[in-house]
This record gives structure tokens, C-alpha cells and sequence, in this order.
């Protein structure tokens, strides 16, 4: 049997939030953990199972090469659906996506 | 065979860009897009320019509740390039590599991970080293953003603005081995691996429209040790010249942080090519955890050895191959790589085989063809030239003229020669006009005679002139020097 | 209790002959939205113009003599996670309510094309994360059975969009038990197909390997007409089934004398106090009817399943983590500024997420993470692949599983406030959704305050002719 876990850490939550580009609040932070942890518990039920020898599911019925022709989509289907997809944008400026400027090059 | 050369000798042809004592350690990522008509997962235009968010889909836009489909043909490039570079090709799954950027639509790329299509192949370069191939992967390209601001600086205020005409293009990108030993190596390695690219029709391989992107991982290390230092990845390097100067700078920043007793950080930089040096980017060892995990919207791709063995049936002959059977005919290492550079081999390996002179034909497709034009060129006829000027039928400089005029309008060399009116001067005709010259200019033939190097060469050109005066260009300037050479021993 | 209202197969029935009008049919559920949904709340988005005018399109087809298709007039209701080309879709979050998609999902066009009539968007526990429907960023569902009590979730609207006439059939999606657990609560049928049996093109993806979309409705037979129009290959979706899918509707009705059932021991609840008795009763009532009716049951084990939920929510939440990066403000849904590129899409992210959304996201995030990956993401798929070849095995014994479907009956709101015993309804379901196996709940029964109890049949995969005759069967037998 694997040894315990270590229980999980207001850091270690906050570091989770920062890669999932989410704010927390203390509070939320604190409460978070505690129930972030407890499904980490019900995690360890998985240890029960010796799966060393077993391969990791990709589809469940193994299905593979499935492909497209190269072919493009009729160009009046394209535009009227580019159109409507452009229109949706929160800020859209010269048929572009306006965001505010980067800070370095990856956030 | 003079022209294999092992790596070390090939590292060690390179001039000594580091202080005493260290040498560079290089591995290149080349990033080259593929020449499909559509996207890599969706049926959105593979096209470069276009007005902003033409070539779009909501599938490459990342729609909420689209899902990606594999463009079978961008597998059969990839597949292509790594039966090209000698790899394994293998069944492989998609990844995904999660990171929030405003120009990748979904905030991860689809790409591969721990099993690519293509692993452990190779590469031979012109100069004989060759450079081994770690991985050929496929994945998708992001969008481009444009800053928008009063300094055009990236970090002033200002906003930027998301094009994602790029989002989903196709690409592969080749891993090299650590084994690129310095900047003229890792400038030959991307040409001939651009120069397979174009050949085998996979991509365009154009560095200026960003199809080809070259990434180099550098470091350093005492010479001749084995280990591997940390390395730093230069992005933003835009031509040859830029990987060049970037991979020097790079290796001479390392050995100076080294040798002050620093040693440089494991990180991702970025070549600045006015200002002639990288400047760090993000930092590897913050924020970037790509939790990468097998896409489940995808399933494995599982080439059959039938597909394969077609793709690999189609591949026409490679760049090596090409240069390989001119020089087997006798040409220099330099001239066959000219050769196909120009893509002007087959035209001189038809014309040699037809009997040509190996070195005439290579000359005058260095230096006497354009490149559109000539591959209409006929290589018989080309061969009939260079026989007509080996036997002294044609001077040089006819030759040349000649030439130009098939090329233009596709007429054999006998006919062209014959309407110049260019006829070979028969020897004895020749020999009394050189010997009338001679009787003429008493003075300048003493000079010619009695002078030194320098006298006599001027004195050769002065008579030489005077025959091609006289013959109006039609004597055989190699004939009239042969003829003044024996005079003078007499 | 069902019975109040026409089957689908009636309205198909009445107007492809011309009996009555589908405009007719439209407006008598239109009108039940419009007196009874302003309680119950299934609806985010009702869409009775659109609804009227595709009926009477319906019904000049059919004057004109034309074959006005399988489900012709029947109003349906959609979950609002399936696009709908010029219908906001919002998977009932913040951060999508105003959202409008550019096309519509492979499900809404089969629909179209069999002459459905979309009447609506329905309420779900936002991104479909939840087994209540109390969740959604724009308030609860309610029963239409007890409004006091939950519809069940993730697509309580759907199922309470059905359960109280305002749509015939209607569409959910089930990730870990979305469709079943809500329509056992509604008293309904529910359908999870086999994963890859019908298109996922146009379902906003929570957990992409385990989402499937599915019908509800009143009786065998209802689910069984609309499943067929649903099914099949999509080149869209890479996840879908090749092979042709054989329909539903030719084995309903038919005898099953000698199919072999097995009980799942650990599936079943005995001796669980999580479990309310008389649905764990009514699991067993339900082997003995089918063993009355000629089918040999036994009890069978499967040792993984007990591993089910946790290997869930491993996977299920690393996911969704990545399926839900997209939503940063960039492209579409909601936008709160910030600074810089980074602080917006923080702005936006942190505003436009519920808390079970975001608890899930962070969850999945730490599950993928460097270091922590093989302990619990990489262990969960091991799991799943072992769950698999126990279930396959016991599959060459068996021809169909039984079991609860949830372990208890609609629940009061606020009664599993603790995400952990939310999580824990899901305990009989989730297994089928992690091999890919198809299941059907079926009403049988009724529990504490006189509430529907469902069981659930299990099936190999693409078993779903097998499933619905079992189903068939189990609905003619139930206790009404």
C-alpha cells in the first residue's frame, strides 16, 4: 500500500487556482481546501487496486485512424458562420478579438 | 569517400567562436507548416495572409461544443517527412498541452506527447556529419496578435488585437539530438531539412511567411566532456542569418556566466535581432505546468504498414540522393549542391549521362541558367553544346550566347551556332594569324618572352585581345594562349 | 402518473395522419410553459415562436401528402448545453448567458430532419456538474412531482420539462448519470447511450471521454422512437461509432424468456445505509419480476465498481479543467476587464463560475499536475481499464445487469449541500459512463412520500435492442 497522503495545503490550492486562472477569496481559499481535500480522500480508494500491469483507457472501444478528407467547407457556409461567430466576441475591432495588452509573453 | 565526414571532424571544421576550452551544444526545433488546404481539425482554409479571421471555422475557433477531426492528409505529410529523416513511424495519440493564451481559441493546443508519430530518425548533411532526430510530432499552430499602442512597445498600455487566420494550420515539429556542434552546422542542418520539406511537397518552407520556424536549444560545455549543461530555448529567430548570430551569442553569454562563476538558468528567451542579442522570456521553472493528458475528444493513430509503405512509395528522390549520384558522375561536392539547390540536377545528370563534360555542364548551370526557363531546357541539347564547345566548335563566350538563345526558343545548338554564323576557326587558320601578330608587335612579344609573371600575363591579354578583335570573338581564347605558350618554348 | 399526458408515439401517430394539427399540439404544451414554468423553472429559454412556426411546416408537409418524418409534431425540449444556431445556449453559467453559437449541434439537426419541434432550452446544474439542477447560475428546477424537491441532475429541466407536459420528449446529457438519476427522481425513462453512439458535435464538453447525450420520456416506447433518430455515425466527432447501429424498436415487446440478468452485488445497496430501503426493495422487486417473466437472474460481483466514483472524480474533473479553459473572455461569453490579458481573463473566469464549477476545474487541474498525475489521474484511467474488462467478462455470462439507479428518491433543497454527499448519488450510475456501456433507468416503483423510484439496466456495448426489450418488459411488470 502506498503511504498516507499529505493533506492538501491552502499553497497548494492557491497554486492550483493561479494555473486555472481563478481568484480566490481567504474564505473561499479555506474552504476550498478542506473540500478539495476530502474528495482527494475518496481518491485513496483507488489505491485498493493493484492497476500496475493494466494499460490506461483511452476510448473505451479502442477505436483508431479516424479521419477527414481535405477538403474545405463550401465558402458561403464558412462566411455565414464566421459572421455570426464574430458577432458573439465580447470586443471585436476590424473583424478582430480585442483584449487588453499582454504582460510578457505567456500569462 | 572524401565527401563523409564523422561529426567531430564536422564540429571541428567549424571556425572557434567560444573562448579556449568550451564548445557548443545545440539541438534545433523546427516548427514547418504543412502544405494542406485545410486546418489540422478543422475544415476552415489553410491559407497564409487574408484579411483578418477569414479562415476560420468553429471548430478552429474553439466554439464551445465543437470537436476536432483529424485532416488525413496532414498525417500523410507528417508521415511523409518522417519516413524522409529516417524515423519510426508509430502508432501515436494526441495530447493536450494546457496554457491560458489569448491566441490559442481553446486556452491548450492539441499536439503530442509521450508517444509522437515519428521518433529516433536522422539526418545527413551536405558536409558529410550527420545529426540525429529525436522526434517529428504533429500539432496545431496558434493564432497571431497584434499590439496595438501609441509606442508599439509590448508593454505599454495600448491593446491588442486576435487574428486566428493561423489557429489550427497544420504543423510538424522536428526535434533535433543535442548534436549540432555550432552555427554553420545548425544553418546547414535547416536548409537541407527545408530543402526535404519542399521536395517531398509537405511544406513550403518559407522562413519570411513564419511556415518554417526555427527554435534553438543552446548550451555549452568544456570541450570533448559528455555532459549536458543546462540549455536555454532561443525563440524569434526569423532567417538563417538571425539563427546564426543568435546560437553564437547565446553560447558566448553561457561560457561568460560560467566563467564568472554564475552558470545561466534553465528558460525561454527571445533573439532580438536589431539589437543583436536574446532577452529572457518567461521562466521555465514558474507557471508552466502544461498538465498534458491524452485529448479525449481523438484516438490513436495506428498507421497500417500498407499506408505507410504507399506514403513511403511516393516520396520522389530526396536532396542526399540527388547530390549523391552527380557527384558520382564527377562532380564537386559544391557544384551537385548548387545543382540541386537550383533544382537544375536532373537537367545535368541527363546531359552528362548523354556524354558531356561533367564540369562544362556544371558550370554553365551555376552560372549561365536562371532558374525558371531552364527546367524546359532540353538535355540533349544541352549536352550537344557542351560537346560542340569541348571540341573546340564553340568558344566560351558563344557557348554562353548560345545557350540563352535555347533557352528561349528551344532550338538545338547546331542551328543556333550555325545562324550566329559562329564556325570553329580551323587550327592552321589560327596559327597564321597568331604568328602575323607576332611579326607585328616585336616589342610586346619580347615582353611577353623575357617578362615576368605579371608582364606576361598582361602581354597574353594584350594578344589574345588583338585575335578576338581580328576573329570578331570567334577564336578559342584557350587556343590562342596554348598557341603563344608553345611559340614562346621554342 | 405519466399518463395525463399524450405519448409521443400518439402525437407522431395523430399528426402524421392528419388527426390533429402540430400546431394544435405545440400550443397545448406552449401553454402549460406559460401557466405552470414560472414554479417549476425548466426553461432558461422558451422558444414558442420558432416552436409554432416549425409546427406549421410540420403540418404543410403533411397536408401536402410528404413523409413529415418520424417524430413529426413532437415538442421537444433541449438541454442548454446543445448548440442551437441562433438560440443562446448557456449550460446555465454566468459566463455563457448571453452566448448566441454560429451552428447547431449534429443532435438538433437529426431532431429538425425527424420533424421535431424544439421548444425550449432547459435548466441543468451549470456545465452540467451537479445531480440537482441547483447549480444552474440562473436558479433551481423544481419537481413537478413535489416542488419541494429536487428534479435530480445534472438535466433536471429536461426531465422536469417531461415530467410536467411541457414537452413530450426532451434531450439530457449524462456524464456520471446526468440523464438516468433525473429521470428515475421525475419518475421517467432515461437513456445513456454507449459512448460513441450518439454524436457529442455541439454538446459543450464537461468530461469529453464519458458525456453522451440522451433521451427522457414517459414510456419504453417514446425513448425507443426518439433513440433511433438519434443514433448513428457522425463524421463530426471522431468518438463516434462507425458501424451501423441497429434500431431499438424491433425487439420492444418481444419475450424474455431465458436472458440472463445479474444482480451487481456491489451496485445493489444491501446492507448500504446510504441507500433508502425501499429503493434498494425495489431493485430486488424488480429481479423478481423479471424472473417471473422468464429470465434467469442471479447476483453477480464486480469487484472495481466500488471504485467507480472515486476514478470520476479524478477523471471527469481533469477534463472539464481542460474543456473549460476556453471561457476567458477572449472570443465569446462574458467579459470582465482587467489590466492586462491575464488579469481580464482571471476577471472574467473567477465573475462567470459557479463554486461547483470551480471547485471541479481546481480539482482537475491538481489531478493533471506535474507530480501528482500518476497518483491520481493515471491511476483512475488504470481503473477504468480494469472496470472495463470486469464488466466484459461478466458480459459472457450475462446478457443485462441490474441495479438501482440512485439511492434514494427526490430529495428536498439544500439536503446535500456537502459536495461529498451530492457526489455520492451518482454511486450506482457512474460505472457505465467510465466502460462506455449503454444503461436505461426505468420507473419501478415509489419510495419515501410517495415518490417514483427508477431502476437502472446495464448493458454490453451497442446492447441498447437488448436494453430497451428489458426495459419494455421491467414497464410492463412495474407496480403502478
Amino acid at each position: 500500500m502506498p503511504e498516507p497522503r499529505e493533506p492538501l495545503t491552502t499553497d497548494d490550492v492557491a497554486k492550483v487556482a493561479n494555473l486555472a486562472m481563478l481568484d480566490l477569496s481567504d474564505d473561499e481559499l479555506v474552504t476550498f481546501t478542506s473540500q478539495l481535500d476530502a474528495v482527494l480522500d475518496l481518491a485513496g480508494e483507488l489505491n485498493q487496486f493493484d492497476v500496475a500491469e493494466v494499460a490506461p483507457t483511452a476510448h473505451p472501444f479502442g477505436l483508431t485512424n479516424v479521419f477527414r478528407p481535405d477538403e474545405p467547407e463550401p465558402d458561403d457556409i464558412a462566411d455565414a458562420i464566421r459572421e455570426e461567430a464574430l458577432a458573439a466576441g465580447p470586443e471585436v475591432e476590424d473583424h478582430q478579438y480585442r483584449v487588453p495588452p499582454a504582460l510578457g509573453e505567456a500569462l | 569517400m572524401s565527401q563523409t565526414r564523422t561529426e567531430t571532424e564536422s564540429a571541428s571544421s567549424e571556425p572557434n567562436l567560444l573562448p579556449e576550452g568550451w564548445e557548443m551544444v545545440i539541438g534545433l526545433e523546427v516548427h514547418a507548416e504543412l502544405a494542406t488546404q485545410t486546418k489540422m481539425f478543422s475544415p476552415a482554409r489553410n491559407q497564409f495572409g487574408g484579411d483578418p479571421n477569414t479562415n476560420v471555422h468553429p471548430v478552429c475557433l474553439g466554439l464551445p461544443g465543437t470537436l476536432p477531426v483529424v485532416n488525413e492528409k496532414a498525417v500523410e505529410h507528417s508521415i511523409r517527412i518522417g519516413l524522409a529523416l529516417n524515423c519510426t513511424v508509430q502508432r501515436c495519440i494526441w495530447a493536450r498541452k494546457n496554457y491560458f493564451y489569448p491566441d490559442m481559441p481553446k486556452d491548450y493546443q492539441i499536439s503530442q506527447y509521450d508517444k509522437p508519430l515519428n521518433v529516433d530518425g536522422w539526418l545527413d548533411l551536405p558536409g558529410g556529419s550527420r545529426v540525429g532526430i529525436e522526434r517529428a510530432h504533429m500539432e496545431e499552430d496558434t493564432g497571431k496578435s497584434t499590439h496595438v499602442g501609441v509606442s508599439g512597445r509590448i508593454h505599454d498600455a495600448g491593446y491588442s488585437l486576435v487574428d486566428y487566420n493561423r489557429a489550427g494550420v497544420p504543423l510538424i515539429e522536428i526535434v533535433t539530438r543535442p548534436e549540432i556542434r555550432g552555427p554553420e552546422q545548425a544553418k546547414e542542418y535547416v536548409e537541407e531539412l527545408r530543402s526535404i520539406l519542399v521536395t517531398i511537397g509537405a511544406s513550403d518552407g518559407k522562413m519570411e511567411e513564419g511556415s518554417l520556424r526555427v527554435d534553438a536549444n543552446v548550451s555549452v560545455r568544456p570541450t570533448g566532456a559528455d555532459e549536458l549543461r543546462t540549455r536555454c530555448e532561443v525563440k524569434n529567430v526569423n532567417s538563417l542569418r538571425s539563427l546564426g548570430r543568435a546560437i553564437i551569442y547565446e553560447a558566448r553569454r553561457h561560457v561568460d556566466l560560467y566563467e564568472a562563476g554564475d552558470s545561466p538558468r534553465q528558460e525561454t528567451r527571445h533573439w532580438d535581432e536589431e539589437a543583436g542579442r536574446s532577452r529572457p522570456g518567461r521562466s521555465k521553472e514558474e507557471a508552466e505546468d502544461y498538465r498534458y493528458f491524452a485529448d479525449p475528444d481523438l484516438v490513436p493513430i495506428d498507421p497500417s504498414a500498407e499506408w505507410i509503405a504507399e506514403i513511403a512509395a511516393s516520396i520522389p528522390a530526396l536532396p542526399k540522393e540527388r547530390r549523391d549520384a552527380l557527384i558520382g558522375k564527377g562532380a564537386s561536392a559544391e557544384a551537385a549542391a548548387m545543382a540541386v539547390g537550383r533544382q537544375l540536377d536532373a537537367l545535368a545528370l541527363a546531359a552528362i549521362e548523354a556524354g558531356a563534360d561533367a564540369d562544362r555542364v556544371l558550370t554553365h548551370v551555376a552560372n549561365n541558367l536562371a532558374v525558371d526557363g531552364a527546367q524546359n531546357l532540353d538535355a540533349g541539347h544541352l549536352a550537344e553544346l557542351v560537346k560542340m564547345e569541348t571540341d573546340g566548335a564553340l568558344t566560351a563566350t558563344q557557348a554562353k550566347q548560345v545557350l540563352a538563345e535555347m533557352v528561349e526558343t528551344g532550338s538545338a545548338p547546331g542551328a543556333v551556332a550555325a545562324a550566329h554564323g559562329f564556325e570553329a576557326m580551323d587550327t592552321g587558320e589560327l596559327e597564321t594569324l597568331v604568328d602575323q601578330l607576332i611579326a607585328d608587335s616585336p616589342e610586346e612579344w619580347e615582353r611577353f618572352v623575357a617578362g615576368d609573371d605579371k608582364a606576361r600575363h598582361k602581354m597574353q591579354g594584350f594578344f589574345t585581345g588583338q585575335i578576338m578583335k581580328a576573329t570578331k570573338g570567334q577564336a578559342d581564347g584557350k587556343a590562342v594562349n596554348q598557341l603563344l605558350n608553345q611559340r614562346a618554348s621554342r | 402518473m405519466n399518463q395525463r399526458f399524450a405519448t409521443a408515439t400518439n402525437i407522431v401517430a395523430e399528426v402524421s395522419s392528419g388527426a390533429r394539427s402540430a400546431v394544435d399540439v405545440v400550443d397545448e404544451h406552449l401553454a402549460r410553459i406559460a401557466t405552470d414554468d414560472g414554479e417549476i423553472h425548466a426553461f432558461n429559454t422558451v422558444t414558442a415562436d420558432a416552436a409554432r412556426a416549425r409546427a406549421a411546416e410540420i403540418d404543410e408537409l403533411v397536408a401536402s401528402g410528404s413523409e413529415p418524418g418520424p417524430l413529426a409534431g413532437v415538442p421537444i425540449a433541449l438541454k442548454d448545453n446543445m448548440c442551437t444556431r441562433g438560440v443562446r445556449t448557456t449550460c446555465s453559467s454566468k459566463i455563457l448567458e448571453e452566448w448566441v453559437p454560429p451552428y447547431n449541434a449534429t443532435v438538433v439537426e437529426r431532431l429538425a430532419e425527424a420533424g421535431a419541434v424544439v421548444v425550449g432550452k432547459t435548466n441543468l446544474d451549470e456545465f452540467a456538474m451537479g445531480s440537482s439542477t441547483e447549480n444552474s447560475a440562473f436558479g433551481p428546477t423544481r419537481n413537478p412531482l413535489d416542488t419541494g424537491r429536487v428534479p435530480g441532475g445534472s438535466s433536471g429541466g429536461s426531465a422536469a420539462a417531461v415530467a410536467a407536459g411541457f414537452a413530450s420528449l426532451s434531450l439530457g446529457s449524462d456524464t456520471g448519470g446526468s440523464i438516468r438519476q433525473p429521470a428515475a427522481l421525475c419518475g421517467l425513462v432515461g437513456v445513456k447511450p454507449t459512448y460513441g453512439a450518439v454524436s457529442r458535435y455541439g454538446l459543450i464538453a464537461f468530461a469529453s471521454s464519458l458525456d453522451q447525450i440522451g433521451p427522457f420520456a414517459h414510456t419504453v416506447g417514446d425513448a425507443a422512437l426518439i433513440y433511433d433518430v438519434l443514433a448513428g455515425h457522425d463524421p463530426r466527432d471522431s468518438t463516434s461509432i462507425v458501424q451501423p447501429q441497429a434500431s431499438v424498436l424491433t425487439d420492444l415487446g418481444a419475450p424474455i424468456d431465458g436472458l440472463r440478468v445479474g444482480v451487481v452485488k456491489e451496485l445493489s445497496g444491501q446492507g448500504n445505509e446510504a441507500f433508502e430501503p425501499a429503493v434498494v426493495q425495489a431493485a430486488a422487486d424488480a429481479a423478481e419480476a423479471l424472473a417471473s417473466a422468464g429470465a434467469k437472474v442471479e447476483d453477480v460481483s464486480i469487484p472495481s465498481a466500488v471504485a467507480g466514483l472515486s476514478a470520476y472524480y479524478m477523471i471527469a474533473p481533469a477534463e472539464a479543467s481542460s474543456n473549460l479553459a476556453r471561457y476567458d473572455g477572449v472570443r465569446y461569453g462574458l467579459r470582465h476587464d482587467g489590466p492586462n490579458t491575464a488579469a481580464m481573463m482571471r476577471a472574467s473566469r473567477t465573475a462567470g463560475f459557479g463554486d461547483e464549477v470551480k471547485r471541479r476545474i481546481m480539482l482537475g487541474t491538481y489531478a493533471l499536475s506535474a507530480g501528482y498525475y500518476d497518483a491520481f489521474y493515471g491511476k483512475a484511467q488504470r481503473i477504468r481499464t480494469l472496470m472495463i474488462q470486469e464488466f466484459d467478462e461478466i458480459y459472457q455470462n450475462y446478457d443485462v445487469l441490474l441495479s438501482p439507479t440512485s439511492p434514494c428518491v427526490a430529495f428536498e433543497f439544500g439536503a446535500k449541500a456537502d459536495p461529498l454527499t451530492m457526489y455520492y448519488n451518482d454511486v450506482c450510475t457512474i460505472p457505465s459512463n467510465l466502460t462506455g456501456h449503454p444503461a436505461i433507468s426505468v420507473p419501478f416503483g415509489l419510495g419515501q412520500a410517495g415518490l417514483p423510484i427508477g431502476v437502472q439496466i446495464l448493458g454490453p456495448m451497442l446492447s441498447e435492442p437488448r436494453l430497451f426489450q428489458v426495459a419494455a418488459a421491467l414497464e410492463e411488470v412495474a407496480p403502478r
